[in-house]
């Protein structure tokens, strides 16, 4: 899929902007659900680090990160496979110089990007919350910030391979993703994934029959505050993509907005409904998990599909969500007490695959952009090849970057410090002071 | 074990390039795809197994 042209007129850059500074609310919210989720004695660490990665990314992504992305039609690094060009990595300017901070469609981008790298790497602190020592989850942030989110985003949004793959190979518009199913929300996923792999599970969560154990998160409001204002976010985010790096009409972002909140409320209402059918009555942390899986899954296709599809892909979301928090739990090993990998990654995933399936709705008064993206065959086979680079290039490289951090700098606290909470261990202070730590938590179920 | 699931879910990424780059027809540059995808959750099945559930993890 080819991206904006070079200029917006005053009107769509300034649109572009508003919703680009929305989408730090979605970072406040996913910190928020990361948080209530927790332990109490883990929740000022657990905002405390989502403070640290969002400023670790946003430096990284400044000082290296938007040089590697890059931008399209800008210099990249090629590399020549059956007799194509294969663009794998941007070619640009350390410290965002020559890019023209005017609201032109590059500068917008590298906002846009810097911010998307503080999201991303906010997902895997769901993962390893209540364990995850802060300076482990910072210099992790640096690689993910500043190496893996913008080789991935180069070749998406930055006129790299996949993108390109419409132009060379025939395969639809190429690979498609329009708010960042792929490079954000995957991205966080299987790096939640790996690590809560390498962390290993919570104390207490698994007992000796290898049954997990529920640990229920400490503040189920400020989960469900979470949710709401990662909606907000989401908007931004979704609108902002679709103009920026597919070049839509900026009266498209209705369009937008309204495939942004209905593939939520699908996934929330499908996963209350399946919660409250399997448990009596319905989950609140499982609901807020499908509401984000809702909007994850949103970013795929949220400029291309009619808003009926729309509801489809939330209550798929919500249903893929919901079994694999359990799926995990069970059967993988990893403990995910903000259920990042199945919201993020399963939904993401489903998002991606999404645009092959329901993505019709033409291009209207595109600037820079031709043509239309109609379902087919090579749109399926693009999407298809975009989430195979996922699960066989990304997962493997984001836990071989963070097996080799923790081999020189454990990323785990001490057991000791796990059962004194990550507040005091890591911040001296908790957030709860009037609080005391229930010492039940770590007797034999 | 660890090793072996990363291997095959990069070889799986592998067989995807290179049915892309190499392969014209759609049918099986398709079916390359589908099967780099196959060897993939082979891997990742590979992987899922070589972490297994660590029983009576107590302090």
């Amino acid at each position: 899929m080819s991206s904006a042209g070079s200029t917006f007129s005053a009107t769509t850059s300034v649109l572009c902007v508003i919703f680009i500074l929305l989408v730090p609310l979605a970072g406040a919210g996913l910190a928020l659900i990361n948080t209530g989720l927790g332990r109490s004695r883990s929740a000022a660490q657990l905002m405390m680090s989502s403070l640290c990665v969002m400023s670790v990314a946003a430096i990284v992504y400044f000082v290296f990160g938007f040089a590697f992305q890059g931008y399209p039609g800008n210099p990249a690094h090629t590399m020549a496979m059956g007799g194509k060009s294969w663009s794998w990595l941007g070619d640009g300017h350390l410290f965002l110089h020559h890019v023209a901070f005017d609201g032109s469609p590059k500068s917008l981008a590298a906002l846009l990007g810097m911010f998307g790298a503080g999201l991303a790497a906010l997902i895997p602190l769901g993962a390893g919350s209540d364990r995850w020592r802060l300076g482990a989850c910072c210099i992790s942030t640096t690689l993910l910030g500043g190496w893996v989110y913008p080789l991935f985003a180069h070749w998406v949004w930055g006129g790299g391979w996949l993108a390109q793959l419409g132009a060379n190979y025939g395969l639809g518009q190429g690979f498609v993703d329009s708010g960042g199913a792929s490079t954000i929300q995957v991205m966080g996923g299987v790096t939640a994934l790996s690590i809560a792999w390498i962390l290993g599970p919570r104390q207490g969560k698994y007992a000796h029959d290898g049954m997990p154990g529920a640990i229920p998160g400490h503040n189920a409001v400020l989960v469900l505050f979470g949710c709401l204002l990662t909606l907000v976010g989401w908007l931004g985010l979704n609108s902002a993509g679709a103009i920026v790096f597919n070049g839509v009409d900026a009266g498209v972002s209705v369009l937008v907005a309204i495939n942004t909140i209905l593939p939520a409320a699908s996934a929330a209402l499908a996963a209350a409904l399946i919660t409250n059918a399997r448990f009596g009555k319905p989950d609140a942390s499982l609901t807020a998990n499908g509401w984000v899986g809702g909007l994850a899954a949103s970013s795929g296709a949220c400029a291309f599909m009619q808003p009926l599809s729309a509801v489809i892909i939330g209550a798929v979301a919500g249903f893929l969500v919901t079994f694999s928090v359990e799926w995990f739990e069970l059967h993988m090993s990893a403990d995910d007490p903000g259920g990042s990998i199945s919201a993020h990654a399963m939904g993401g995933l489903w998002g991606v695959l999404s645009v092959g399936i329901f993505a019709h709705v033409p291009l209207r008064g595109a600037e820079g952009v031709s043509g239309t993206i109609v379902a087919h065959p090579g749109q399926w086979l693009a999407q298809l090849v975009g989430i195979a680079t996922l699960i066989g290039f990304v997962l493997p490289l984001t836990y071989c970057f963070n097996w080799l951090l923790n081999r020189v700098y454990p990323q785990r606290v001490s057991a000791e410090g796990e059962r004194q909470g990550m507040d005091l261990h890591d911040l001296g202070a908790g957030a709860y002071p009037e609080f005391l730590t229930h010492s039940e938590e770590f007797t034999e179920r | 074990m660890k090793i072996l699931g990363f291997m095959l879910l990069v070889s799986g990424w592998a067989i995807v390039l290179t049915a892309v780059a190499l392969l014209t027809r759609d049918v099986p540059r398709a079916a390359f795809v589908l099967a780099g995808i196959g060897v993939e959750i082979v891997g990742f099945g590979v992987l899922v197994r070589a972490h297994p559930v660590r029983r009576g993890e107590r302090e």
